[in-house]
């Protein structure tokens, strides 16, 4: 009998110590991004909110107080948990009322850098997020002494809703890096008159612009809630090896960052241990989390750059030896410009009309398009039939024929072979690309796919809609998977957007080429005119959300529900059992 | 007196509309992935116009809507006030329902009514708006009286952007009458232009972008013989000044 009793109490000190327990307030708070103060949304008084540090291993309670007289919702970006946790309103459950707190209990199963933001209404935007790191029960396969979050963040002064009317009533709203009279007569100085003419009126007669590569514009890009005036700070010992864990929790912007004068080396990509990999820059899509260890030596400050990919504005931080200390703050590079490779699938083209194996897009794009007159004609005729607003019929396309006429780029085939998005390192020296990234412990056995869905990726930019295979999510159909299968996605980006696609609830396992090897991410960027696979297990029952994860391309239709159908019974039955049972046992 | 209440009412509209819809798109929207419902308002011009004989104008052109990406309401209001004579020049207000057709283009159709100084008309309107291939924003009319007088009117315009702020404005608007309205002074054919040319800077974001420029108005063929015959111009030149607004 006493050793029962005994047994009983160690179990629940083991247990104890295996259950965290954190509370969360969501609570309108002031945020100041230096430029601007604005009324927005944050954690325990606090805009990013807490960093939430798990264990692998533990089973975490989380009580939620909604505060805001709105109802709110927290999602776990990247967390592999029962679906009524994941919290995505009109999904996985109704949300949290205004005034009422819910309880989140779940196992955590992995270890990493993730996130947590809202998912109702633009809150993420108005900044409702904060910083996840889950320690591993084993040892990390790479030493470092000191480690730092790095949340970055494009703080707008207008708020979200505001901020996708004004883009519903003009798609350029924000833009305002648009081609200009001065930039046509500088164009027609470096490649003639004619050939500057003829490529306005190729981008012309398609209604595209060159410098669409971030809708939103005039933000202040962010560190851990400090604008580059404010000037976030990590101190270090020279010699020591500092983690940093990046979070792209932005709303609508990819950053690329640099840290001048520090190689850093990748160790962790959305949360799993990538091979470590070497670069100067890489490019962080929203959402994404990258781990690096960088090893300064010297007794100065060095300047964490993050520049966004369209230019249009940056984010700024230190590292230093001491409080205060700063380094020089680079120019912002030139802004890019998309070329006719990044339109490759554009709606309202006529593909197999432009006879696309015989072209060198990017020859096509620096001889200034002459000479193209018969191959590159467009079929607009095909445009002004049926459209009936639903983009349906018109964006139909030969995709096979485009797919094989396309080479893509020997260095990165993640970008059109010829795009304008091509990232280079400042330095001139190595930027992270998604084929450097290679699992180091794959979670699954690789295998077969058992089937292949097809998602193009829609949108009609000038009435600022986006949609996956031409459908919005209010008009669309669920997809279904079956528990067990394994599904290889294919990603078709026919718009000339980037968007990071975000599965919950499953791993997305993107393929680089590796096939055991290849990278295990929860997010995917799918750049302009391209192509990308990614398989995914599905093992984890129940209704999730898939969407890109550009706040206001998700709001505009491109979002899926996925319903996992089958599966273990205890499981399919509803977590809620599952962690009712471990809880009567506690 | 009813003039004035046509003009102070839409005004008010105008203003409670956002409002009402502004509380209903927080309330409706508690996910992210379906913002459902959208509204704006517009004035395209608002501006004082000085002409080339000494006639001062009050002018607008504004819009104000709400709906989906498949259908909008919209009102469109266009006014011309004569400031010495205390009279509407020109006072019209449309209430459309809109939707996408094309990739750039929507239909519409709808109610106009013209309540300005003299003789009022009601209209139908059927109506093809968007953009053309080379950025040319485009809005074409086909009216029908209720007297089944019928006319067409074209409205094109193009931005050149001197830099990313500095936005030259070229408009064309014209009108073609399909019959003859002798009472409000219309004949068949060509009835009138207008052309401007104004050149304004956005100052706060693109909701209040200042301006200034030129405008030219003319009459032709029996339309002109009515307004020369009435003892009025057939050809103006203002200089404007104005404002484009957008909430």
């Amino acid at each position: 009998m006493r050793v029962f009793v005994v047994t009983v109490l160690v179990s629940l000190l083991s247990w104890a110590a295996q259950a965290g327990e954190y509370n969360l307030t969501v609570d309108r708070v002031t945020i100041d991004a230096g430029e601007f103060t604005k009324q927005g949304i944050g954690y325990n008084g606090s805009s990013p909110g807490p960093v939430l540090r798990f264990k692998e291993g533990e089973e975490v309670t989380i009580n939620v107080t909604n505060n805001l007289d709105v109802s709110t919702s927290i999602h776990w970006h990247g967390l592999i948990l029962p679906f009524q946790m994941d919290g995505v309103p009109g999904i996985s459950y109704d949300g949290i009322a205004p005034g009422e707190t819910f309880t989140y209990r779940f196992p955590i199963v992995q270890s990493g850098t993730y996130w947590f933001h809202s998912h109702s209404g633009f809150q993420e935007p108005e900044g409702a997020f904060g910083a996840i790191i889950i320690e591993p029960e084993g040892r990390e396969p790479f030493r470092f002494d000191r480690e730092y979050v790095v949340q970055l963040t494009d703080k707008h002064p207008h708020t979200g809703d505001r901020i996708l009317r004004n883009l519903k009533m003009s798609a350029d709203y924000y833009n305002r890096q648009q081609q200009t009279v001065g930039d046509f007569f500088a164009d027609a100085q470096s490649q003639g008159f004619w050939s500057a003419l003829q490529d306005r009126l190729m981008w012309g007669d398609m209604r595209m612009m060159k410098a669409d590569i971030e809708d939103v514009q005039g933000f202040v890009g962010m560190i851990n809630g400090k604008s580059p005036e404010q000037n976030w700070t990590g101190l270090f010992e020279p010699g020591e090896r500092i983690r940093l864990r990046f979070i792209n929790s932005s709303a609508m912007t990819y950053f690329d960052v640099r840290i001048p004068g520090l190689e850093m080396t990748v160790v962790e990509a959305d949360g799993n241990y990538v091979q470590p990999v070497s670069v100067d820059e890489f490019r962080i899509g929203v959402a994404e989390t990258y781990d690096v260890i960088v090893r300064p030596r010297e007794d100065r400050a060095y300047t964490i750059f993050a520049e966004s990919m369209g230019r249009s504005g940056y984010a700024r931080g230190t590292l230093a030896t001491a409080e205060g200390m700063t380094a020089e703050v680079p120019e912002l590079r030139p802004a890019p410009l998309l070329t006719m490779a990044d339109m490759g699938g554009h709606s309202g083209m006529d593909h197999s009309g432009m006879a696309m194996g015989d072209m060198d897009m990017a020859a096509m794009e620096s001889d200034g398009m002459s000479g193209t007159d018969g191959a590159m004609a467009m079929d607009h005729g095909s445009m002004n039939g049926d459209m009936s607003g639903q983009m349906g019929g018109s964006m139909a396309m030969d995709h096979a024929a485009m797919g094989h006429a396309m080479p893509e780029a020997d260095d990165n085939p993640f970008y059109a072979d010829g795009s304008g998005l091509i990232p280079e390192a400042a330095n001139g020296g190595r930027f992270l690309a998604y084929t450097d990234l290679r699992a180091q412990r794959p979670l699954y056995e690789d295998r077969e796919p058992t089937r292949e869905i097809e998602l193009r990726l829609t949108g009609n930019m000038e009435r600022y809609i986006w949609s996956i295979n031409g459908v919005k999510y209010e008009d669309a159909e669920p997809i279904r998977l079956q528990y067990g299968e394994r599904v290889r996605f294919k990603f078709v980006n026919e718009t000339m957007m980037t968007h990071p696609m975000h599965l919950h609830g499953m791993w997305s396992i993107l393929d680089v080429g590796q096939d055991k090897w290849n990278p295990i991410k929860h997010v995917i960027s799918v750049a302009p005119a391209t192509t990308v696979y990614m398989e995914t297990e599905v093992d984890a029952p129940g209704e999730w959300a898939f969407h890109c994860h550009l706040s206001y391309h998700a709001a505009s239709g491109m979002f899926r529900k996925v319903i996992v159908e089958g599966g273990p019974d205890s499981v399919a039955d509803g977590d809620a059992e599952a962690v009712d049972g471990q809880e009567g046992e506690a | 007196m009813i003039r004035q209440m046509a003009a102070t009412s839409w005004l008010a509209l105008l203003m409670a509309a956002p409002l009402a819809t502004a509380q209903a798109a927080v309330s409706e929207q508690e996910d992210t992935q379906s913002a459902r419902y959208f509204w704006g308002v517009q004035f395209e011009e608002f501006e004082y116009r000085y002409s080339d004989d000494d006639e001062e104008l009050g002018v607008w052109k504004a819009d104000a809507f709400y709906g989906t990406d498949e259908f909008k309401l919209r009102w469109l209001s266009n006014g011309e006030y004569a400031i010495e004579e205390q009279a509407y020049e020109q006072l019209e207000n449309q209430l459309v329902g809109q939707m996408p057709v094309s990739d750039f283009f929507d239909v519409k159709a709808g109610v106009r009514i013209d309540t300005p100084e003299g003789p009022d008309r009601t209209y139908a309107v059927l109506g093809v708006t968007g953009l053309a291939p080379q950025w040319f924003e485009v809005d074409a009319n086909l009216y029908v009286s209720k007297d089944g007088d019928t006319s067409a009117e074209l409205d094109a315009e193009y931005e050149l952007l001197i830099t990313n702020y500095w936005i030259l404005v070229a408009s064309l608007d014209a009108t073609v009458a399909f019959s003859e309205d002798r009472e409000i002074g219309v004949g068949k054919g060509l009835v009138s232009t207008e052309t401007g040319l104004k050149l304004g800077y956005d100052l706060i974001d693109r909701s209040f972008s200042p301006y200034f420029g030129v405008v030219h108005e003319r009459k032709y063929g029996d339309t002109a013989d009515f307004a020369e015959a009435g003892g009025g111009s057939t050809e103006d030149w203002f200089a404007v000044v104005g404002a484009r607004l957008s909430f």
